[in-house]
């Protein structure tokens, strides 16, 4: 070990986000290493889901904008739903099994933690590069989707990208946080078959809930999926409901503080003993 | 208490998890340049030290200070400044050699050029250079234990923690290891291993504790806690499987007289002795004919068998 006098002190940052950032270099190296595959998978899967489920299935449906929460095609009703289905999903693959490896098969938190960075640090990056797959491939699915006809305005296109990183942080949050404090991975399968699956088929994304009995209807205006579906619509088809829009925010944007701390103290639980 | 040259101080320092309590009031007192060890077998509450040293564990009761600062209050300042080598690698597999490192670095706050530059000398120190291009799950244990050295090295610590920095490791990457562990200590870095090797802790370290069941019960350098507890000779004797009235027991009581202390293991006799050779004559005399006999000087081995009865390594 060499031994200069002119040291460059390393130092503790002075908040998450100063921490987070300097584990950018960190997500940015793992990504440049695995962007090939997820770049093709992310632009191929919203063009097949809307061939087959807006241009194909919906060319059964008869757009019936009164039936189909103010839709003039299936094809428009369905399109912010996969996007958001989409946030969700891309979300759930990467806080569920990743979070895991970091903590319990490669230990990689420990390693980031024995130094000068906190556990908040830790995983303000971790959602930090979340967000950013969630923004990367959502940005691939308005692009895909827009010769499709399916956005009312550019305005609304990109206020629809917005609200993906909100859907995006609201799922991913409390998520992270159960992955954080389970001791294997078996679970992970009932959160997928019992929490992904349910939410995609069933909180509006590709029926109106309107359609459900009505206890149901109220089940699924509960889960945080229809507030981004919902939000997203509104949006896309250029009717927006100002009062719901503020709804749906607080909604999303306070699971995602609540996902928060309880991810904060899940993880610190797991891992200070 | 500006004493800047302690750089680890605990007082009455415990450990507790839930009804077990791993460390049980240990006083300890880490001097600048030091090599300091922590000796002792698996499960002597050593790694739960060395972790609340490290800030990473938060003291159950008692007092710690490390560079001064406490750990309860001022853990990142803490960890900013010192390096830890955990006994479990927590290496990235999936990044390169070169890239485990500089990542490393960069969460220390460090400006990138300045961690490029510091990388290349660390593998040149480490001898890696070579292979900083590999993967590190392609890495044999040895290198891996090397890149984890180097990793703690990158933000110039001022004090290095090693737990069990060897084991696990074939003897020749051992040697590698101790070989630079040497070379740091000779370049003043404030050294603290824990160890159940005691050649490890001989050849390392300048002073030790000697810990057993979550307390330190011996302390002082190698040679000193040698001379106190042990003697300068071990005559070891091999007899052949033990015939009825004839265990190593009855043995040993043939032969108490001959040496200041007996110790029984499980294969062979241990007589503490001034002069090993002469002991072994001795023994022939009595008519007494071991299948094997060596003669050495005292080890740590025999001063933590003497405390406590058993053997470091079961």
């Amino acid at each position: 070990m060499p031994d200069r006098t002119d040291d460059v002190r390393s130092t503790a940052p002075s908040n998450p986000i100063a921490g987070a950032a300097r584990m950018f270099d960190y997500w940015a190296i793992l990504y440049r290493r695995t962007w090939k595959g997820s770049v093709i998978t992310s632009f191929v899967s919203p063009l097949l889901y809307v061939l087959a489920m807006g241009v194909l299935l919906g060319g059964f449906i008869q757009g019936d904008p009164s039936e189909l929460e103010g839709a003039t095609s299936y094809l428009d009703f369905v399109a912010p739903g996969l996007l958001a289905a989409q946030a969700m999903t891309i979300v759930f693959g990467e806080v569920t099994y990743p979070v895991m490896g970091m903590v319990k098969w490669h230990r990689t938190y420990f390693g980031m933690t024995a130094t000068s960075l906190g556990i908040p640090d830790v995983i303000v990056a971790h959602l930090g590069f979340v967000l950013f797959r969630v923004a990367l491939s959502c940005a691939v699915f308005v692009v895909v989707m827009a010769p499709f006809g399916v956005f009312a305005s550019v305005g609304g296109a990109l206020v629809a990208f917005l609200v993906q990183l909100l859907v995006g942080l609201a799922f991913a949050t409390p998520v992270y946080a159960l992955s954080a404090g389970l001791k294997n991975e078996s679970p992970f399968a009932l959160v997928y078959r019992l929490g992904l699956i349910p939410l995609f088929l069933f909180s509006g994304a590709f029926f109106p809930v309107a359609n459900l009995d009505r206890w149901m209807e109220v089940l699924a205006k509960a889960t945080p999926l229809w507030h981004g579906v919902d939000l997203t619509r509104m949006f896309t088809l250029g009717q927006v409901d100002w009062s719901m829009v503020a709804v749906h925010v607080a909604y999303l944007g306070g699971l995602a503080l609540l996902g928060w701390f309880w991810a904060v103290r899940r993880l610190t639980k797991r891992m200070v003993s | 208490m500006a004493d800047t040259d302690s750089m680890i101080l605990a007082q009455g320092l415990r450990k507790s998890f839930g009804d077990f309590e791993a460390v049980k009031g240990i006083d300890v007192d880490v001097r600048r340049g030091e090599a300091f060890g922590f000796l002792g077998p698996n499960g002597a509450g050593k790694s739960s030290t060395m972790r609340m040293i490290a800030a990473v564990s938060p003291v159950s009761a008692g007092v710690l200070r490390i560079l001064g600062l406490d750990p309860a209050t001022d853990g990142p300042e803490i960890r900013a400044r010192i390096g830890v080598c955990p006994q479990e690698d927590t290496l990235d597999t999936e990044l390169t050699v070169r890239d485990n490192l500089y990542v490393y670095g960069r969460y220390f706050g460090l400006p990138r050029k300045e961690v490029r530059q510091r990388v290349d000398e660390l593998l040149e120190f480490v001898q890696l250079t070579e292979k900083a291009s590999a993967m590190v799950e392609d890495l044999s244990g040895g290198m891996k234990r090397r890149l984890t050295i180097a990793r703690s090295l990158v933000n110039r610590p001022e004090v290095l923690l090693l737990d069990e920095p060897t084991t696990g490791l074939d003897p020749q990457a051992r040697h590698v290891v101790w070989d630079r562990l040497f070379r740091l200590k000779q370049q003043g870095v404030t050294l603290v291993l824990t160890t159940h090797y005691m050649d490890e802790a001989e050849q390392l370290t300048d002073r030790l504790v000697v810990m057993d069941k979550g307390l330190i019960v011996a302390e002082g350098s190698p040679l000193s806690l040698i001379a106190e507890h042990s003697t300068r000779e071990v005559a070891e004797l091999r007899f052949g499987v033990a015939e009825i009235g004839n265990s190593h027991e009855a043995i040993a009581g043939k032969v108490a007289d001959l040496a200041e202390r007996v110790e029984v293991l499980p294969d062979r006799l241990l007589l503490y002795t001034a002069d090993g050779e002469e002991t072994i004559a001795q023994v022939h005399e009595r008519g007494l004919e071991p299948v094997a006999t060596l003669v050495r000087r005292s080890t740590l081995e025999d001063v933590f068998l003497r405390l406590t009865g058993r053997t470091l390594v079961d």
